[in-house]
């Protein structure tokens, strides 16, 4: 069974704010919840399936729907594949509306690492107690960024991509952001300015890293009828894929991602090529992960990224593969520390032709959304969604 | 300027049923991996069953100590340290810290030998990695 036209996103909300302090998680949940349902023309009542993952507290779905005050629940998700969470939650409710298990699918974020003074890229951090492979990588100082680190240090080995041309991914993103009036970072930033950024952890400098903020988002999936009598326009689930990739026993490979096998997926139900699309929203938390997303999504040839994203490549209105137009998790947003629901919302603004008219991509009939969640140098998940307007 | 590795509080690993008989060998300064005896492959991190064949036909054997870095980042923080995956001679490739070195010196490549480092309680002590010495002919 394919999931190609069997649900729709009707609606789409994200969060506006980027420090959270007079927040909770639950109530950021609450907020997107609804904004995404006023979005839809939706109430809550039409509900009738809820997706969450770990940034949800406590047993997840059983608070948040309890803390909205939801009823008449028939499916619940929690599936948790980090950051590209909501990707497979947008998947998995197409699923469950094409075999009749709900008509109406809520999927929310929300997270607030900001205020709560996280560390998150530079500090090793444990997953949770009696996870088996961190007493092997804790003690030697693991974090997100030094991960990413080694597979960017491994890809300019192989294939001699340069620090220049993972800056050109941050100064694309600053070249949206500029326009975007609740990015964190709005500035526009040159080359320059990503290399004489402080280095963290080699050759990732700081702005080669995302944001870290508070927020959140929130999509409606639904089935086609109901879809149809919204008069919101039509943003059609047209493929998606999802795969998991990890240490092999050692075996492990630092110059792929899962995306390779996700991506492949999702084309194949959408039956579209890369070359088709007009918009892609990246997973950006780090300018390496989308060097290495956008090889084995099939945009270029492996070991081409380098080249690909050089000189303004990913700009709208001036490269071939407008991405990120909201400023991505480089310059605007990372709510929860993870990036995959609002690289769903601006595929679906960009779909209404709802960017910011500075970089709305002409025309846009055809968008994925790619997330890529966990670490991509030890284990991670990528969830790819190729979406279609109507 | 060189940046060279100080010593890094090292934190305790989380023991558990499975995995203490690795770190109890560390302890004694001897460092194990996993071999699936079913297709005779070493791997690593060592578990209770092989990630070949999810067979607990599993051993832990004394590896050699010796690899290649295969990739590596220097993190810049206050106390700076090089995380690496090492390729051990072996064949799988794993997650450690090349010290007592010029952090700034390593490469992908460079050939590494097994160090131990303690960390911060109970005796444990850490496999880690230093480069090899160019053999210098005379």
């Amino acid at each position: 069974m394919s999931i190609n036209g069997k649900a729709y996103i009707v609606g789409a909300f994200e969060h506006p704010t980027r420090k959270a302090v007079d927040k909770s998680i639950a109530q950021l949940h609450a907020e997107v919840a609804f904004g995404a349902l006023q979005d839809a023309g939706l109430g809550k009542d039409d509900v009738d399936g809820y997706f969450c993952a770990g940034d949800a507290p406590g047993l997840g779905p059983l608070n948040v729907i309890d803390y909205l005050g939801l009823e008449g629940l028939r499916h619940v998700d929690s599936t948790d594949t980090g950051g590209s969470s909501y990707l497979v939650h947008v998947a998995h409710a197409a699923e469950a509306i094409a075999a009749g298990k709900c008509n109406v699918a809520l999927v929310t974020l929300g997270g607030r690492p900001l205020s709560e003074g996280s560390a998150f890229g530079t500090a090793p951090r444990s997953y949770g107690a009696g996870v088996p492979d961190d007493p092997f990588e804790i003690p030697y100082g693991r974090t997100s960024t030094n991960v990413y680190a080694m597979c960017a240090m491994r890809h300019m080995h192989e294939y001699g991509t340069t620090s220049e041309q993972l800056a050109w991914i941050k100064v694309a993103a600053s070249h949206h952001a500029q326009h975007n009036p609740h990015a964190m970072l709005p500035k526009v930033v040159t080359v320059e300015d990503v290399l004489n950024s402080p280095m963290i952890a080699d050759p990732l400098h700081r702005l080669d890293c995302c944001v870290i903020s508070d927020g959140g988002g929130a999509v409606i999936v639904v089935k086609p009828e109901i879809a149809r009598s919204l008069g919101r326009p039509l943003v059609k689930v047209k493929g998606a894929g999802e795969a998991v990739k990890h240490q092999a026993g050692g075996y492990i490979d630092l110059t792929y991602s899962a995306s390779r096998w996700s991506g492949a997926c999702a084309f194949e139900e959408a039956a579209v090529k890369p070359s088709d699309i007009k918009y892609a929203s990246i997973y950006d938390s780090f300018t390496i992960t989308v060097l290495v997303q956008l090889e084995d999504l099939g945009f270029c040839e492996k070991g081409q990224g380098g080249r690909f994203v050089a000189d303004g490549n990913l700009i709208s209105g001036v490269g071939r593969l407008p991405f990120n137009t909201d400023g991505g998790g480089l310059c605007n947003n990372h709510p929860a520390s993870r990036g995959g629901m609002t690289k769903i919302i601006e595929a679906v603004r960009q779909l209404r032709g709802e960017a910011h008219p500075a970089v709305q991509v002409k025309n846009c009939d055809l968008a994925l959304a790619h997330g890529t969640g966990g670490l991509m140098g030890t284990r991670h998940g990528s969830a790819t969604l190729v979406l279609e307007r109507e | 300027m060189a940046t060279f590795s100080s010593d890094r509080q090292i934190p305790a690993p989380q023991v558990d049923p499975t995995n203490k008989a690795y770190f109890d060998a560390a302890r004694d300064g001897r460092f194990l991996i996993g071999r699936c005896k079913d297709t005779g492959r070493h791997f690593f991190y060592p578990r209770g069953v092989s990630p070949f064949t999810l067979s607990a036909n599993v051993e832990l054997v004394e590896a050699k100590g010796t690899g290649t870095v295969y990739s590596f980042s220097v993190m810049r923080t206050k106390q700076p340290y090089c995380i690496a995956y090492v390729e051990l001679d072996e064949g799988p490739r794993m997650i450690s810290n090349i010290v007592d070195c010029d952090l700034d010196a390593v490469r992908i490549g460079d050939r590494v030998q097994l160090v131990f480092k303690p960390a911060e309680s109970d005796g444990f002590q850490l496999p880690m990695f230093t480069p090899i010495p160019a053999r210098t002919t005379t």
